[in-house]
């Protein structure tokens, strides 16, 4: 018997100014998969987030979060009901260390509720997500303002922050963008293992080979539209994906 | 009838308070709290170069609007170009430059010159006399304020949709790093924000001031009038500002026929609440009233 | 080209590392590093108002509520983000609140006080709250209006005395204790919100500071929070202006004064934003300083100004934050 998807996204308009930035957007996402977003500078991916997050409301069109409708609610509503995303441009909380920087989401309702959340020592917690994010236990790194960490460590705080809310579903929006290549293979361990633990992922992305390597779903965005979904050998076949990024051929 | 006139004329007096700060703010997202007292300083100048120094009027008016010019591009190149960006610094240090000079005329007057109490610094109207219009008694410096008011936005409109720094200064308040990508100097234009968007506060100054006196009070009212027609408009939003100087000052007037002068603060207060609570962005506001981009 | 052959280093001293965590406790001279500071600064605040006589105790009062304000504005400013421009809304609120119930009820002042300082700082919330939901320039432009706006409705409206005020009302039976009950609040809230910035909710605020994009994304609601912190910034400045209406027995539009909210706005750029201490002290010298000027009557504010304006410019992390920074970490020379 299929269960019904995780989420579900209809139609999903947003204009800006004068520019519309998603036409008409649809697609769904099954429970405990890896779906990745893909499509040239300037398609929306973004804005799709942060449609889908809370940031930004839709003109049209809606999006059912484990069946329930979620278009418009504000982000920490959304967040709390195990929506969560990742931000492109890093935004750690500067002043605080690495492991403060996690005592945030852990005081959300949602966390509190848990029964985690009733275990009380949230320090002890944080240090534990920040290992299974692969910051070293011992060194200091943890106790380090996080406006001095490295670009690697934050992408990792940025995903700790999230694993912090015990979400279901969790948005990476190019957390693969700056790193090295070493960097990367040893982040996409961290994804798979998320995704064993039944956390459905959603990945906006531009390293197309990485990505490929993770999922085995694709959607593809042009201007805000999408125009070809599917397996990333049939997206990447499609001509009018190659056009997308390619551009097209001049005749004569 | 009466209160269509004066409601006019009213309206168009927030108008031109507020020009001066909404073009300073939507260039470069500085809130310049030292608008009010750019206003009366120019007022006092004015004031004190016809009486102590014996200038003919028109003269007193443009020194004393060169002057504050200068004065708004002093200020933005001493202090605020070191805190662009820091927010929290920015109010504050504008706002400092505000007490600065609105405390200092309230003891002192210029330089030592008489210091002043009371009613008795009163610019002279350009025109004396009334007319009558349409039944109802206005006079001249009313008058004058439409006239002047009207024609300036059409002065500034054409200002910034045809000459070449006009076009800077909105392509810099449209999308900062655009223009600057596209040769804008983001610092240059703040400077000359500043400087028109004092004397435009001068020039508000000198029509407005005769229909009343000069106190250091008017200061802080005229920045609170700025500041409550950019939240009411939205910050930023030009059209905004003239729509919400007309909401305001025909609110104003007509309860004052109602309820009495005494109740011209209660409403304007009543607007404010009701705008952040159903229309945070202003009237016309484009911006994100909430939290910044993401 | 000139070659940089050597560079300041800034490192922290051996026995400030020495104090980390728990090691403090294993010698006594980390634990006389670290307390030292405290210890000055408590008995400091003590002692004082032994060495000087009645008039001058008087302005020590004042400063304490000048104080109050400042760590207040500090707390707003350095940790949550929000600039207050409209320290004298509290302290006319305060006050009002505490001047009226002594008036009109005629509770005793142990009583109005609490009453006032809850019931003001709840009601400044209220007005407050409209404009949390906003980016922070609105924050700044409507507390800077509501004092003015204040003033404006109560003499307008002829309410509550008016433009002359209410007299009349109870005062502190003796000096000392008018003295030691603001000294005290000032220093038990600057050890409560001391701690509090770093206990979860204090993390929190300073997470909205940082980036409150981020946290709304972590499921928690800026908005309650800012709530929370108003609030609390609010007991500080209501406690300041109903303790005031009861030094002098008088409640007026003066309590809405624009020195209210520029004093402690000066004290604390000075004093050192986020130190908390900084603007503290940054009170205490500039109360006193204002006193000796009184004479000049309103260029005190012109001074204080000037003085906000140098620090911002020239050393903007104020006094404190260079002491501590000294205190904390020295300088060498080191080759490159």
């Amino acid at each position: 018997m299929a269960e019904s998807p995780i989420l579900q996204v209809t139609q999903l308009s947003k204009t800006f100014g004068g520019v519309q930035a998603i036409m008409n957007v649809s697609f769904e996402l099954a429970r405990g998969q890896i779906l990745g977003i893909i499509g040239p500078n300037g398609s929306g991916k973004t804005t799709l987030v942060n449609l889908i997050s809370g940031f930004v409301k839709p003109d049209k069109g809606s999006v059912l979060f484990k069946g329930r409708n979620i278009t418009g609610l504000q982000p920490h509503k959304i967040a709390n009901l195990g929506l969560t995303r990742t931000f492109q441009v890093m935004r750690p909380y500067h002043s605080l260390s690495a492991f403060k920087n996690l005592i945030v989401p852990l005081n959300s309702p949602r966390v509190k509720r848990s029964a985690a959340g009733r275990l009380g020592d949230m320090d002890a917690v944080a240090i534990d997500i920040l290992e299974e994010v692969g910051f070293e236990r011992d060194a200091r790194v943890p106790y380090k303002a996080a406006g001095s960490l490295p670009l690697g460590y934050l992408k990792r705080l940025e995903l700790g922050r999230c694993m912090a809310l015990q979400p279901e579903l969790i948005i990476c929006d190019e957390v693969f963008s700056g790193l090295s290549m070493s960097e990367i293979t040893s982040l996409i361990p961290l994804i798979e293992r998320l995704r064993m633990e039944g956390i459905t992922i959603m990945m906006i992305e531009h390293r197309l080979r990485e990505l490929f390597r993770l999922t085995d779903r694709v959607v593809v965005l042009t201007f805000g539209q999408k125009i070809a979904e599917g397996s990333p050998d049939e997206v990447m076949s499609n001509q009018m994906v190659k056009e997308a990024y390619l551009g097209t051929e001049t005749k004569g | 009838m009466e209160i269509l006139v004066y409601g006019t004329v009213n309206s168009i007096i927030f108008a031109l308070i507020a020009l001066g700060f909404t073009l300073v703010y939507g260039v470069s997202r500085v809130p310049n709290f030292a608008h009010g007292s750019i206003y009366v300083l120019v007022g006092f100048l004015t004031w004190t170069f016809v009486n102590n120094l014996s200038m003919p009027y028109a003269l007193a008016v443009l020194i004393a609007l060169a002057v504050a010019s200068f004065l708004g591009f002093l200020i933005y190149r001493i202090i605020l170009i070191r805190l662009r960006g820091m927010a929290t610094s920015e109010i504050i240090s504008s706002f400092a430059v505000s007490l600065i000079i609105l405390e200092g005329l309230r003891m002192q007057g210029i330089a030592g010159f008489k210091g002043f109490i009371g009613p008795f610094y009163v610019l002279k109207p350009f025109v004396d006399g009334k007319i009558n219009l349409f039944g109802v008694f206005i006079d001249y410096q009313r008058l004058i304020i439409i006239g002047v008011g009207v024609g300036l936005v059409v002065l500034l409109s054409w200002f910034t949709h045809h000459t070449k720094t006009g076009l800077s200064l909105r392509a810099i308040a449209q999308d900062e790093q655009a223009a600057m990508m596209l040769g804008v100097n983001s610092d240059r234009m703040a400077m000359i924000a500043m400087s028109i968007g004092s004397a435009l506060a001068g020039l508000a100054a000198v029509l407005i001031l005769p229909l009343g006196s000069i106190t250091a009070e008017v200061g802080y009212r005229v920045l609170i009038y700025a500041l409550a027609v950019c939240i009411i408009g939205g910050l930023g939003s030009w059209g905004g500002a003239i729509l919400a100087s007309f909401v305001i000052g025909f609110a104003m007037k007509i309860s004052t026929a109602l309820f009495g002068a005494l109740w011209e603060s209660v409403v304007l207060v009543g607007t404010i609440i009701l705008i952040l609570l159903f229309k945070p962005s202003g009237l016309l506001g484009k911006q994100k009233e909430l939290e910044e981009r993401v | 080209m000139v070659k940089v052959t050597r560079r300041k280093k800034r490192l922290d001293r051996s026995i400030k590392v020495r104090c980390e965590g728990l090691y403090a406790l294993s010698s006594w001279s980390e634990m006389a590093y670290l307390l030292a500071p405290r210890l000055l600064l408590i008995l400091g605040l003590l002692l004082i108002p032994f060495f000087v006589d009645m008039y001058w105790q008087r302005v020590l009062c004042s400063a304490g509520i000048y104080a109050l304000l400042a760590l207040s504005f500090d707390f707003l400013a350095g940790y949550v983000g929000l600039v207050c421009l409209g320290g004298a809304l509290f302290i006319g609120t305060g006050g009002y609140f505490a001047g009226l119930l002594n008036h009109y009820s005629h509770l005793p002042l142990f009583v109005t006080i609490p009453i006032a300082t809850v019931a003001g700082a709840a009601f400044s919330t209220l007005v407050l709250i409209p404009c949390l939901r906003l980016r922070g320039i609105y924050f700044a432009i409507i507390s800077f209006m509501l004092p003015l706006f204040a003033v404006y409705i109560i003499i307008a409206l002829n309410v509550f005395g008016g433009t002359e005020g209410i007299s009349a009302l109870d005062t502190f039976p003796s000096i000392s204790l008018e003295l030691y009950l603001i000294l005290a609040a000032v220093l038990v809230a600057l050890f409560a919100i001391r701690r509090l910035v770093n206990e979860d909710m204090g993390i929190i605020l300073r997470g909205v500071k940082d980036n409150d994009q981020a946290v709304r994304a972590s499921g928690i609601s800026i908005t309650a929070y800012k709530i929370r912190a108003v609030f609390i910034a609010a007991l500080l400045g209501c406690f300041g202006g109903a303790y005031l209406s009861h030094l002098y027995g008088w409640l007026g539009i003066s309590l809405f004064a624009m020195d209210f909210s520029i004093l402690p706005i000066a004290a604390t750029v000075m004093g050192g934003m986020g130190s908390l201490v900084g603007p503290v002290l940054g009170a205490f010298i500039l109360t006193p300083m204002s006193e000796a000027l009184r004479g000049f009557g309103q260029l005190r504010v012109v001074l204080y100004c000037f003085i906000l304006i140098a620090f911002m410019v020239y050393k903007p992390e104020g006094i404190m934050n260079y002491l501590e920074r000294k205190y904390h970490q020295f300088e060498k020379w080191e080759e490159v």
